[in-house]
């Protein structure tokens, strides 16, 4: 099999895609003759045509917009955000048009669009190139949102959201586009090559959305972590040398709420890792659900390890980014309680 | 029906690629004076060819021709000369210093100095421009310390914007320089609110806002057009078109359709196009809609017609998508050595005069430059870490107070 970067997944994903189904088309700013800032579409237009891969203008409304009225008439649009932070000017469209299309037409339309989007820090991309907005999209009903922490799990779970007659937001930790890292700023990154998830087949294979993965089982504590922030949680477990069972989301809606009870039953503890802000964050509602379904099997209250509640600084990136030592400190707090 | 064509879906692309010529071959340019200046009390309707004609001043001997040809003083323009060169030189030495590992990013505006230190040097003091990235010749022009610009870039201790921004996102209240956003054309708006609200005051300030080409293709450009139609607001609305976003071409963003100054029309509001490259064309240019704005009478749209001759920021490589020639053909010339054929063919300016200045503005980035690395580069050197918790709101409330304890600072 061959081993792949995330980016090299997407990439693949997208080409068979396209290669097999002429429904499905690519915009965004830039993912056409150049590939994307990122190149994650590179060489898609040269190999399937400048019309199932082209520029689009700098106007993230009406790109959302145009995906949706594509959706409306059978097409699988696939479109790019250049950054997540930039998803804002088509929040509009995203939450009133494409969440509710389907709900509000009694059925008769809907919107099958897939929204890439680059998230998160750690790349000197100052205030707006580092948000995590999650959070802001697993509140709207109607949406559905994934982060992938892998490459074998990026092409599954795309290749997922093209296929699925809802929108989804598929956000894609740009920090490990190119390899895993543990968190710790002055280390490199880890090549994807000799990581077991870097192993991508040939082919049309899926992910289901809805469905965690269980990255590390243990019995005294649970840690849900999703993204960039599932490779921080392993370097923090083993730092913090503890037990833990380590659940990476994978799907935030829909939610895979049965394996994170299972767990918590399981370990009686939860500490949950994200790198956007806490308050307000997806972490909020991970730990009401937690607390709603396995309160008596809690031995210590639900930690939330976050990014803090100030806008991402440049210069201080690095001591906003949740790194292992904050959550080897939760744990050991979750294990003295 | 059956003898209709089958619909077809358009994408439009670039006449020239890599590995092919340049083509501005289908490029209408006016020549110098030709295009003709109506009053600066002329009702709108009367100019509605404006926004398809060139104003432009310097002609092909750097003679100053035309009825735009604004008249101005040689001080002017040796100040205008020297505020390009420094902005230039600033930007080449910064552009090495990111290629040094001194700091995470950096955009020149090579090849638009003209605009920015034009305009700065047109408005007043008291006037407010709301800026792009590329337009650091502003600051240049008004003798901002560039040492803090340095620090800026370097994210360190002296930062004036203490770590917050990405480099070069500057903000510098005392220069009429307002806060740079990373969302494009997000404060177009500001700009027509700013100037709506001095309107309001029976104050006497305009306000200056500028976008890129590609970011007229956001709502955001149209919402303030429209805003500042409807209410008059004494502003002037710049689109630099330097004929590239990123990777895309002009034509991405509609330039094929019509000029970018053309979208002045359907709100009703005059819209100039002028030739970016020529300092004399964009003064007199800001200085007619900054008459009609002081006069109250309302906005205008102008197209500074350019071309972006650097990559678009240290994290692009535009060999990728644009001949690797293109910039030295491009066919309005380079600002700095226009301004300096004029200087030289009235007189005012000769090759030495103008070596010396250049290694004088090099020392003076240089010297700069060394300061702020004293400091330190990035990493090197930070604000103080419990600066990170200030400004979020004007008081600190708990949740700040809390993670600042969690964090010991
Ligand atoms: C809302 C938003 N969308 C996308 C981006 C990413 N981006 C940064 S600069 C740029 C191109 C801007 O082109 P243009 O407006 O022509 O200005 P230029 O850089 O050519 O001066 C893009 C797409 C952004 N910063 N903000």
């Amino acid at each position: 099999m061959p081993v792949m970067n995330m980016v090299q997944a997407l990439n693949n994903a997208l080409d068979e895609k396209l290669g097999a189904d002429p429904d499905v088309l690519i915009f965004g700013e830039d993912v056409g003759y150049f590939g994307g800032v990122f190149r994650v579409t590179d060489g898609l237009q040269a190999k399937h045509g400048l019309t199932r891969c082209f520029d689009t203008p700098i106007a993230e409304g009406g790109i959302i917009a145009t995906a949706i009225g594509m959706g409306a008439y059978g097409l699988r649009p696939v479109v790019e955000i250049q950054f997540a932070d930039y998803i804002l000017p088509a929040f509009d469209q995203l939450v009133s048009e494409a969440a509710r299309l389907r709900y509000r037409s009694n059925g008769e339309f809907w919107a099958p669009l897939t929204v890439r989007t680059p998230y998160g820090g750690g790349i000197f991309g100052g205030q707006t190139h580092s948000q995590s907005p999650e959070a802001i999209f697993t509140h709207v009903v109607g949406l559905k949102t994934v982060v992938p922490s892998n490459p074998y799990d990026a092409k599954g779970l795309l290749i997922a959201a093209i296929e699925d007659d809802d929108p989804v937001i598929m956000l894609e930790p740009k920090r490990i586009y190119n390899g895993p890292f543990d968190g710790h700023h002055d280390r490199p990154l880890k090549t994807w090559a000799g990581h077991p998830m870097a192993d991508v087949p040939a082919g049309l294979y899926r992910v289901p959305l809805g469905k965690a993965a269980m990255v590390r089982e243990g019995r005294s504590v649970t840690v849900l972590a999703y993204g960039t922030m599932v490779h921080v949680a392993l370097a923090g477990i083993e730092e913090a040398g503890v037990d833990a069972e380590l659940l990476d989301l994978r799907s935030l809606v829909p939610l895979d709420i049965d394996a994170i009870v299972a767990s918590v039953r399981k370990t009686g503890r939860c500490v949950i890792l994200h790198e956007a802000s806490r308050f307000g964050g997806f972490g909020g509602e991970l730990s009401a659900l937690v607390q709603e379904r396995c309160f008596d099997h809690l031995k210590a209250p639900i930690e939330r390890v976050a990014g803090w509640d100030t806008p991402y600084p440049h210069a201080f990136e690095w001591d906003y980014f949740p790194g292992p030592a904050r959550l080897v400190a939760a744990l050991r707090r979750a294990m003295e309680y | 029906m059956d003898n209709l064509p089958r619909l077809n879906l358009h994408i439009p692309e670039p006449p020239a690629r890599p590995g092919d010529h340049p083509d501005f071959g289908g490029m209408k340019l006016p020549a110098a004076g030709e295009t003709a200046r109506p009053d600066v009390d002329a009702a709108e309707p009367t100019m509605r060819d404006m926004p398809f004609g060139m104003i432009r001043v310097l002609d092909g001997d750097h003679r100053a021709v035309g009825p735009w040809d604004p008249h101005l003083d040689v001080d002017i323009l040796h100040r205008g000369l020297r505020a390009m060169m420094l902005t230039r030189t600033f930007d080449d030495r910064l552009f090495r210093a990111h290629r040094q590992g001194k700091t995470s990013f950096y955009m020149k505006s090579t090849g638009e100095e003209a605009i920015a230190v034009a305009q700065s040097l047109m408005l007043g003091a008291r006037d407010m421009c709301f800026p792009t990235y590329r337009v650091v010749g502003w600051l240049m022009a008004r003798n901002y310390p560039l040492l803090d610009l340095v620090n800026q870039i370097f994210s360190n201790a002296g930062d004036p914007l203490r770590g917050r921004q990405l480099p070069i996102l500057y903000s510098a209240r005392d220069y009429g320089f307002y806060s740079i956003s990373g969302n494009l054309g997000s404060r177009y708006g500001h700009a027509v609110g700013w100037a709506m609200a001095s309107a309001y005051k029976g104050d006497d300030r305009i306000a200056l806002a500028y976008v890129g080409e590609g970011t007229t293709a956001e709502g955001g450009f149209h919402e303030a057009i429209t805003f500042a139609s409807v209410y008059r607001a004494p502003v002037i609305l710049c689109v630099t078109n330097n004929q590239w976003a990123i990777s895309s071409f002009s034509g991405i963003a509609g330039a094929n359709e019509t000029t970018f100054a053309a979208k002045a029309l359907a709100y009703g509001i005059p819209g100039l196009r002028v030739d970016g490259n020529d300092f004399l064309a964009v003064w007199a240019a800001t200085q007619w809609a900054a008459e009609r704005a002081r006069l109250n009478l309302g906005a205008t749209l102008i197209e500074l017609f350019t071309y972006r001759a650097s990559g678009h920021s240290t994290a692009d490589d535009p060999a990728k998508y644009r001949p690797a020639d293109e910039a030295l053909q491009w066919p309005l010339g380079d600002p700095i050595e226009r301004l300096k054929g004029h200087l030289i063919a009235i007189g005012e300016w000769d090759e030495e005069r103008h070596a010396a200045l250049q290694s004088a503005l090099e020392e003076e980035v240089r010297a700069a430059v060394r300061a702020g690395e004293a400091i330190g580069t990035l990493g090197k050197s930070k604000p103080e870490l419990a600066s990170m918790f200030e400004d979020v709101f004007k008081q600190p409330d708990w949740r700040v107070i809390e993670q600042r304890r969690e964090m010991g600072v």
